[in-house]
């Protein structure tokens, strides 16, 4: 799967959970969760368990507190999809 | 944890306490009852002399069964607690159908949704004596960390 592939799909899962929609307009590595995207703790979990579903791995609790960026979610799925 | 222990790790006391007992608790569900007093303060205002329950509190007395209890007895389960847990409501979703008057008893039953990352979500319905379904939502709540310090 593509970088940019699992960025769009990315895209598409926080869209719902997003406070501050500007913050799409540039979705990119760089774009932090609670800042950029003002997605809160209790969200990001929803938006956690929705990446398991969609890419089918399982993200453990060490790598959800990893999670601050878009390039750190992409990092972590390109990682658990390369162990599975 | 027998559910006598899950009451006493409770952060509430009156008057915002609305758990009485749980009648049946295990790792995907509770169920719990409480008892509306007469002289809870809000009936004198919640309607002016026409008292009903106001739909904030039975939507508490939904989270407090159905999600703190719950979340008790699963922290308790994996050892993660041993005082009072410092928790937050994090999200509410609840559709109101009967009313319930001062003094009516109420039951309260969930059913976990998840409990992951520290948020438990939970389906939660509340029921009147005649059985009948009083109001029905998704809740949920996290632990903000493990303990306070007491």
């Amino acid at each position: 799967m593509s970088e940019k592939e699992i960025i769009d799909r990315l895209k598409k899962i926080v869209e719902p959970y997003v406070q501050r929609v500007e913050g799409l307009q540039n979705f990119q590595e760089n774009t932090d969760f609670l800042n950029d995207l003002e997605i809160n703790s209790a969200n990001l979990v929803d938006v956690v368990l929705d990446v398991e579903d969609e890419f089918d791995i399982e993200i453990d609790n060490d790598s959800l507190e990893g999670m601050l960026t878009v390039g750190d979610a992409k990092s972590i799925i390109q990682n658990k999809i390369k162990a599975g | 944890m027998d559910k006598k222990d899950i009451l006493k790790h409770l952060p509430y006391s009156k008057p915002f306490l609305f758990v009485d007992k749980i009648l049946e608790i295990n790792e995907n569900s509770v169920t719990g009852q409480y008892t509306f007093s007469p002289e809870h303060d809000f009936y004198k205002g919640h309607f002016k002399a026409n008292p009903l329950t106001p739909g904030v509190i039975l939507t508490e007395c939904m989270a407090q069964i159905g999600v703190v209890c719950l979340g008790i007895f699963l922290l308790n389960k994996d050892k993660i607690i041993s005082g009072r847990p410092n928790i937050a409501l994090s999200s509410s979703e609840v559709e109101y159908f009967k009313s319930v008057i001062p003094g009516e008893t109420v039951k309260v039953v969930s059913e976990k949704q998840y409990f992951r990352f520290n948020k438990l979500k939970c389906k939660v319905s509340m029921f009147n004596n005649s059985e009948e379904l009083v109001c029905r939502g998704v809740i949920a709540g996290m632990i903000l960390d493990k303990e306070r310090n007491e």
